[in-house]
């Protein structure tokens, strides 16, 4: 009965997003075609960037970091950019038993 | 004997041939640098060409940044190599953090691909050594992400320093305000291209490439890449002519 997992496959998405105070134009553009579809009460747009990706890891500590050093080297520019993590789920992928 | 410039070339590069083609008249032999090599071939001087580096995916410049060759250019600029980046290239600069500050999407929204006034602040570097005082210099801009970014205490050591190395100007050859149309992406303090602490590398978004044949409209470009292929045949030679300005003397 006793699966014996071998690794594991953690899904995540990266949010980025321009950091406070950085000039975002696409942000404002959505933000002034609002009165052109009559919505009245929305603001602070932020326009940012989702990136989705799996990664085979033993852990979802490992695995995560994994994944914030690939966003603090490539997916973001911190100088003007910031990012959260966001855990999606893993999948267990097990040798033997009733793994699944 | 004719000092050889490398001008790299990324897939998606796209002003590589124009650049090669103004170094030549300026007096180099160019040298295709392709992206895969992490050799630069012995060249006195290293230009990264406006274009779309890698499709300009994520962000511009930021898959270029781990190429190999990139990685022989951040070598070669810390061993003191003169890197010029034009356009495509300062953003590939900016993103390796060999040149201070972020290029960002224009504030227009819009792409922008028209002559621009622009001024060097100094005429001590090896890339401006050229450039008669407080000549302005007309030059086309061709980029959706050309807005410079640093924040306000990087931006005051820059100017302090003398590392803001390009302005763009207005008529009266004033730095252009952000909402200037003199001011085609909305850069901050009129910044169009800058020079790294050591004074060997420097970019800037306008195209001196653009700008490399009177008949054409301008060959004010020409005074930038006659200064650097000079300043890169003096270093061939082991000279000090055109070498690296000190801080002291900086400009506005």
């Amino acid at each position: 009965m006793s699966a014996e997992i071998v690794a594991s496959r953690f899904r995540f998405a990266v949010n980025i997003l321009p950091k406070d105070g950085i000039l975002d134009p696409q942000g404002r553009a959505v933000e002034q075609s609002l009165p052109h579809l009559g919505l009245a009460g929305i603001g602070e747009v932020r326009v940012g960037r989702r990136v989705e990706l799996a990664v085979d890891a033993p852990d979802a500590a490992a695995a995560r970091a994994l994944v914030e050093e690939l966003a603090r080297e490539l997916l973001c520019n911190p100088m003007i950019e910031q990012f959260a993590i966001e855990p999606l789920g893993a999948i267990s992928a097990a040798r033997s038993g009733s793994g699944g | 004997m004719t000092v050889r410039v490398g001008v790299v070339v990324f897939p998606g590069s796209n002003c590589d041939a124009d650049t090669a083609w103004a170094l030549a008249r300026a007096g180099a032999e160019p040298v295709e640098l392709w992206h895969e090599h992490a050799d630069l071939g012995g060249v006195a001087a290293v230009v990264l060409p406006g274009g779309f580096a890698y499709g300009d995916s994520l962000r511009a410049g930021a898959i270029a940044r781990f190429s190999p060759v990139m990685r022989a250019v951040a070598g070669y600029a810390a061993d003191g190599g003169l890197v010029l980046g034009i356009c495509n290239g300062f953003q590939v600069l900016a993103e390796a953090g060999l040149l201070p500050g972020a290029l960002l999407r224009n504030r227009s929204l819009r792409f922008v691909c028209r002559d621009v006034t622009i001024t060097a602040t100094r005429a001590d570097t090896p890339f401006t050594h050229r450039v008669p005082d407080g000549r302005a210099l007309r030059m086309p801009v061709a980029h959706g992400e050309g807005c410079y970014y640093a924040d306000e205490a990087t931006l005051d050591a820059l100017e302090r320093d003398g590392r803001v190395l390009f302005r763009y100007a207005d008529d009266a050859g004033s730095p252009a305000r952000v909402e200037d149309r003199a001011n085609p992406n909305g850069s901050l303090r009129a910044i169009a291209g800058v020079l790294n602490a050591a004074g060997n590398v420097a970019g800037l978004m306008p195209h001196p490439e653009r700008a490399a044949d009177a008949l054409l409209g301008s060959d004010d470009g020409m005074l930038l890449l006659r200064s650097l292929v000079e300043s890169a045949a003096a270093r061939a030679r082991g000279g000090a002519e055109g070498g690296a300005p000190t801080a002291s003397g900086a400009g506005t």
